[in-house]
């Protein structure tokens, strides 16, 4: 009996440790002067969650002194925040693992958060991954859907795995703060309320240049790179087999020109030479999570179709009606890719031309 | 030089079916591949081998039968092979695994030192991208994700630079030796080992490890015990309700048009977002 009275206790101690985390928490992505619209969409979802449990929702901000920090405030306190812990400091001007992991590290145990929420980006990804693992806490990757289940008051994190085949719905129970990193243009936008207003808190950094091992030797935009950049790019335009003679693919290219589109293709048109292996999309190539996929002479494949599912729309032409690409896309065009291909490029460039009504 | 390549072997999740009724994943008969993410990973591996004879360790953690996956990277041209295998591993999230392979690589380190660290991005099935920084955590690695060319290694120096995927661009950064690279995919192409090394990986003797072999000091940390998250419930997504809306116009022309008619109405930012990335960059 004195047996199982020992973890009974200790089990409530730990559950009163836990209780002391009390809120939910957003990270605030400022990059070179901009916020990622997913810190945006997680202040929205975030809310919610607070609301359900009746605690305060808050942004945390790490940023260089001269990131516009106060209108990003402003921002977060209109778009839902009631706080916003703002770190500030020279050394964090340029993203790296070890300063922001240091910053977000010393605010959760200072003023532990039982949830918080980081928009799954490359800079997101890198930092909550080193953040839960210094906390010791749980965190749940890519999340496309976050609800609280009442009954252990815990998040409850969606997330899709084997490339989509399956969602999984994750909680952490026993360790806090409940991390998850969420997807991109999955979460609506909040709206944005004018005159709302919230707290700052200022917290400093403690870290010092010297102790920083890693350094930033330069910065090159995508807008100034060659190769393809699939993998986040918001417009892609694709051509596979049914696109005939490898000379056809011009016509996928005069399409991309017209909407500011990288150009990928299925594996069969890299083993024929027909691009280099960068644009290959699939599951042995990119995976892709544009706003619009165009898909052309591409019958879709398990292998395609795991690397495209995560596009908000996906639009297929195919002389074959049961095409599994069909099954998938949003919108599907039954007939010849090199006829359509050519009367879609003239209709978006006339839709698009300055002048014309737009809405 | 040691450079030491963390690989999973994972079901092909080209071939992973889902049971109709149960939703459970249907791994029997579906074959296992290395994780193609990590191939990436080994192939640079390869290259400090080629470039400056580093020796190339291989370790993953896994069921018995993720030996296949170390005798074909060692197929690749992989030196010594290590497979972390124990009960207590089972059931191991991300937090978990990165305590283990940790635990396994510092002793590997006690007596043979390494330099590098190498994982793939992601896995195909978990797709989380956590284990390799958990494993740079844990150890004091500098870590360097998303990497997608080593630019300069010097070994007397104890530096590195490389270039890594950031927000929006490509970030060069400079660190210290021992670091920890996730590569990104498509950065190189692994290659066909020779037939000597096919015949080494065939002879060469696996080092199999438990938890206590591994240097793991604390069982409890492993595993589904040593596990945070907990998986409350797996199920397919639902199929979507139809199939694509099929556009049917009598010509190119105004099928082209109905599909943009039917693609603005549905999204209603885009035309205003097409038009301000074509007027920025004509």
């Amino acid at each position: 009996m004195t047996e199982q009275a020992k973890p009974a206790s200790s089990r409530a101690k730990q559950d009163e440790a836990l209780l002391a985390y009390k809120g939910v928490w957003v990270s605030i992505e400022l990059e070179r002067g901009h916020v990622h619209p997913v810190s945006w969409e997680l202040i929205g979802k975030g809310r919610q969650l607070a609301d359900t449990l009746g605690v305060p929702l808050s942004g945390i901000l790490l940023a260089p002194p001269d990131a516009p920090i106060q209108e990003t405030v402003a921002d977060a306190h209109a778009y839902g925040a009631d706080t916003v812990y703002v770190m500030a400091d020279p050394i964090l001007a340029e993203y790296r693992t070890q300063p922001y992991a240091k910053g977000m590290v010393d605010l959760i145990k200072k003023y532990q958060p039982e949830i918080l929420l980081i928009g799954a980006t490359t800079l997101g990804r890198d930092l909550a991954s080193a953040v839960a693992t210094d906390m010791e806490t749980g965190l749940t990757a890519d999340c496309t859907e976050l609800d609280i289940d009442l009954s252990t008051r815990s998040m409850a994190a969606t997330r899709p795995t084997f490339g989509g085949t399956l969602l999984c719905t994750i909680h952490t129970l026993k360790a806090r703060p409940q991390m998850a990193t969420v997807r991109p243009r999955v979460m609506p936008m909040p709206e944005h309320q004018q005159g709302r207003t919230g707290e700052t808190i200022m917290a400093k950094l403690e870290i010092a240049e010297d102790d920083i091992i890693t350094k930033v030797l330069s910065f090159i935009p995508d807008r100034d790179q060659d190769t393809a950049q699939l993998a986040f790019a918001d417009y892609i335009v694709a051509g596979g087999r049914g696109l005939g003679k490898l000379e056809n693919f011009q016509l996928l290219r005069d399409l991309a020109d017209v909407l500011g589109a990288e150009i990928g293709c299925t594996r069969p048109i890299v083993q024929a030479g027909g691009m280099t292996i960068d644009h290959q999309i699939g599951q042995t190539g990119k995976t892709i999570r544009p706003k619009l996929y165009i898909a052309a002479g591409i019958s879709g494949a398990i292998q395609h179709r795991v690397g495209v599912e995560g596009a908000d729309c996906i639009i297929a032409i195919n002389a074959d009606p049961n095409a599994p690409i069909f099954d998938f896309a949003h919108y599907g065009i039954v007939g010849d890719a090199l006829t359509i291909l050519p009367a879609l490029t003239d209709a978006f460039r006339r839709r698009l031309a300055a002048g014309q009504a737009g809405r | 030089m040691h450079v030491i390549v963390c690989i999973k072997q994972v079901p092909d999740s080209a071939q992973i079916r889902v049971h109709p009724v149960t939703n459970t994943i249907m791994r029997q008969g579906v074959p296992t591949i290395i994780n193609p993410y990590d191939l990436f990973a080994l192939e640079e591996a390869l290259k400090l081998k080629d470039r400056f004879g580093a020796k190339v360790t291989v370790i993953t953690m896994g069921p018995p039968m993720a030996d296949q996956a170390l005798r074909k990277a060692l197929t690749f041209g992989c030196d010594d092979a290590i497979l972390l295998s124990d009960r207590v591993f089972a059931g191991a999230d991300t937090l978990a695994t990165s305590y283990a392979l940790a635990s396994a690589i510092a002793k590997i380190g006690e007596t043979q030192p390494f330099d590098l660290v190498f994982c793939g991005k992601q896995t195909i099935d978990g797709d989380t991208a956590q284990v390799g920084p958990g494993i740079a955590k844990r150890l004091g690695l500098n870590q360097l994700t998303y990497v997608w060319k080593i630019e300069s290694l010097d070994i007397n120096a104890r530096e590195i630079v490389v270039q890594r995927r950031a927000e929006g661009g490509v970030q060069t950064l400079k660190t210290a030796l021992p670091a920890l690279i996730t590569m990104l995919e498509d950065t190189n192409e692994i290659r066909f080992g020779t037939m000597d090394d096919a015949f080494r990986a065939a002879r060469t003797e696996l080092t199999l490890w438990n938890a206590a072999a591994a240097g793991v000091t604390d069982p409890s940390k492993c595993g589904l015990k040593g596990s945070p998250t907990q998986v409350k419930k797996v199920f397919a997504p639902p199929p979507r309700a139809v199939k694509a809306t099929q556009i049917k116009g009598d010509s190119p022309a105004a099928n082209a048009e109905h599909v943009i008619d039917a693609l603005f109405s549905a999204h209603p930012g885009m035309q205003d977002d097409l038009r301000a990335r074509t007027t920025q960059n004509p």
